[in-house]
């Protein structure tokens, strides 16, 4: 596959590396002489230096024939310019971008850039299901779907009952009910008990209403 | 032309206050609008001088907050206007995308993304493009009379 990189980085500069050793065409573009200089010297005519929301420095990257844009670089607006220029003027139908900011992610979906991907928001998620009073962890989001997967920890004081007597909002279902290392998918007779955690699946949006049905 | 005290009720923002963005500040403030600039560095609202009665915002063009506080949600117009062509480009989107905005002009110096961007729907004005145009057309109205 042939794929062009924008942002010759940590991650961009890793990500070449990796998709040569996968034997993919790859160019990177790096914006900066310095860091372009260094890139050269080990990758050699893969990197390749300019501003790569500038339509003469892809084109003469051939974006014409790339089936993948990945922009990386340490901008949010560079890495949306990028995506949308390859989508739309150029027809890359796969792009895939890195949010720097984690306050500019909603942005990105607005603009329908997609996927998305932020080392601070997953680093993030990570955290919060480490800690162990977090009721509600998302596990999966699938952000053009708009679905989310969550894992709920049910407290002490629920009672038990049978998933179909949970009064669970419209656009929310249960799949399953992990307790003592084993678990359970989620049928309506499946039986709830305190302490369980329970994996479910909801609408962006309805996380709130979920954790209401089940906690209360 | 309106004097400012008679006031036509409308709300502009104006995204960059270099040059360009608090000139058009100042100009639509004398045509009555009420305009409020962001800017992220505060010494460039100086160029607007005493006689400016909007707000000024101190903060980033994408930021949610400077926004807001710039009264966006209530604009009738939006002029976006800072350095950099990229944050121009996302800026102005979120103006008509998430706003709504229906009058949104914006400044790109690339010829070919404010080309583009046209394409695909945006008010851009690439002073490039009128500046190759004007000096062209100089020396060949010039040269023709020679």
């Amino acid at each position: 596959m042939y794929i062009l990189i924008a942002g010759g980085g940590k991650v961009g500069r890793t990500l070449t590396h990796e998709l040569l050793k996968m034997r993919h065409e790859v160019t990177l573009i790096e914006q900066s002489a310095t860091r372009y200089r260094l890139l050269e010297e080990e990758l050699e005519h893969v990197a390749q230096h300019g501003d790569a929301t500038e339509l003469m420095v892809l084109e003469r990257c051939g974006i014409q024939r790339a089936e993948l844009v990945v922009a990386v670089t340490g901008d949010d607006e560079d890495n949306i310019v990028v995506c949308q220029v390859a989508r739309e003027h150029y027809g890359v139908e796969r792009v895939i971008a890195r949010v720097n900011d984690p306050r500019n992610h909603d942005l990105f979906d607005l603009l329908g850039i997609s996927p998305s991907v932020c080392a601070t928001t997953s680093i993030m998620r990570l955290i919060e299901h480490e800690l162990p009073d977090h009721e509600l962890v998302p596990l999966l989001e699938l952000r053009r779907e708009g679905l989310e997967v969550v894992e709920v920890q049910l407290g002490d004081d629920v009672a038990q009952r049978q998933v179909s007597e949970i009064p669970l909002p419209e656009g929310a279902r249960l799949i399953a009910v992990l307790r003592a290392g084993a678990s359970d998918i989620a049928g309506p007779e499946t039986i709830v008990r305190p302490g369980d955690q329970v994996l479910a699946i909801a609408r962006s949006g309805l996380e709130d209403a979920l954790r209401r049905a089940l906690l209360t | 032309m309106l004097d400012a005290s008679q006031g036509t009720g409308r709300h502009a923002v104006v995204v960059g206050c270099g040059r360009v963005g608090s000139a058009v500040t100042l100009r639509l403030q004398a045509a009555g609008w009420d305009v409020a600039v962001i800017d992220e560095r505060a010494e460039t609202f100086q160029r607007l001088g005493e006689g400016f009665t909007g707000i000024t915002v101190e903060g980033h063009a994408l930021d949610t907050p400077t926004l807001v506080e710039a009264g966006i949600d209530r604009a009738d117009a939006v002029v976006v206007a800072t350095n950099g062509d990229n944050t121009n480009i996302v800026c102005a989107q979120i103006a008509q995308k998430r706003y709504g905005i229906g009058c949104v002009v914006v400044r790109i110096l690339d010829p070919a993304r404010a080309a583009l961007y046209a394409e695909l729907g945006m008010r851009t004005v690439c002073p490039t493009t009128a500046a190759i145009d004007i000096l062209s057309d100089s020396v060949m109205s010039h040269t023709a009379v020679i």
